[in-house]
């Protein structure tokens, strides 16, 4: 039973990812409207020379605090899980 | 420059790694193995970020010393870096969360770990 | 580990964080930031970790110091984003003032440090809570693992 369950669910999957690899934009040439905004104007809105990093802290802040809180989240719960125990 | 490669390739091999990651995920039992699959299929999802945002002959979206004025897409790199840190961070819980049910149950079976200790 | 072993990391271990603090502060102008310095610093714990074992290194590096150092990154981060909330949260204000306010010409050009307005501060904000958030997980990890390694 669990393997039947296993294999369907499986087979389904696949079947998903390859009509997904079919009906997507060609390799190389992909649709870039909003990008080539943020390459022309990079510069001179946020005087960056690196681009990805203008984008990564100017125009999709909240995306990096939203990565922030969870590496903070992250590295609380791994000190807290392993944290020594006072010998009483 | 990568001419000579046929249309889907690279998506291909992004659906390779996805289906491989989602079938070690469903037929695993044990709790390091499982983790191993959720890391590749982090690794497939960051290869179909930067192959989603390919440009034909593009160079990194930097300004500095750039050679020629073509690049490629940045926000698929900048959602790849967000990718890459949450990974490291879930898979750093994800292991110690499995240190401590080895130290709990005496085993990383995920059906044995699953039966109640008082 | 062995007397070759200590003296090589302790030597090495120096340029893993030169090499660290330069991609952080040169993140805004060539590849790197952050994210990518403050991981190559934190390989640099993780190699004084493999040398020195994480016992010794415990003596002068604890972990609620680093819990300390990274949330305040995460502070100063989120006191740069509120710094432009007369515009908009994560407005870049610095730019066009004298501190690092810059406007490179456009197209591809040498590259000027003195640019970016609030992304460099952004990057050293995220760059300490990267390198002390990645060497907490690492140092906790390995003290964790020693400990049952003498019990047992």
């Amino acid at each position: 039973m669990r393997k039947i369950a296993m294999a369907a669910s499986l087979s389904v999957f696949i079947a998903f990812l390859i009509a997904a690899t079919l009906v997507i934009h060609p390799f190389g040439y992909p649709p870039s409207q909003m990008d080539d905004y943020i390459i022309e104007n990079a510069q001179s809105e946020t005087g960056a020379n690196n681009v990805v990093t203008a984008v990564v802290f100017d125009y999709r802040g909240f995306d990096t605090l939203g990565e922030a809180t969870i590496l903070f989240t992250a590295v609380t719960g791994v000190v807290m899980l392993f944290r020594r125990r006072k010998k009483e | 420059m990568m001419v000579g490669i046929p249309f889907n390739v690279p998506f291909l091999a992004v659906a390779a790694l996805i289906g491989i990651a989602f079938y070690i995920i469903l037929s695993q039992r044990n709790l390091i193995k499982l983790v191993m699959g959720l890391g590749i299929m982090a690794s497939g999802v960051n290869l179909f970020l930067v192959t989603l945002g390919y440009r034909e002959g593009g160079v990194a979206p930097i300004y500095t010393h750039a050679p020629i004025e073509r690049m490629v897409l940045p926000v698929p790199q900048a959602l790849t870096l967000t990718s890459i840190v949450i990974a490291v961070a879930t898979l750093a819980l994800m292991l110690s969360m499995v240190v401590h049910i080895y130290r709990h149950t005496g085993s990383i079976d995920s059906e044995e770990s699953r039966t109640m200790k008082g | 580990m062995s007397k070759i072993v200590r003296t090589m990391s302790s030597i090495l271990s120096l340029f893993i964080f030169v090499y660290g603090s330069y991609i952080i502060m040169h993140g805004h102008l060539t590849p790197g930031g952050g994210f990518q310095g403050g991981a190559v610093f934190a390989s640099g714990v993780a190699l004084l970790i493999v040398a020195f074992g994480s016992q010794n290194l415990h003596k002068s590096l604890k972990e609620h110091h680093l819990s300390i150092l990274e949330s305040g990154g995460a502070l100063i981060f989120i006191g740069l984003a509120f710094g432009g909330i007369a515009t908009v949260f994560f407005y870049n204000f610095l730019v066009g003032s004298p501190i690092f306010g810059h406007i490179p010409p456009p197209g591809p050009n040498p590259g000027d440090i003195w640019t970016a307005g609030v992304i460099p501060f952004m990057n050293l904000a995220v760059g300490l809570k990267v390198i002390a958030g990645l060497s907490a997980i690492l140092l906790v990890m390995a003290l964790a693992t020693t400990i049952t390694e003498v019990e047992e």
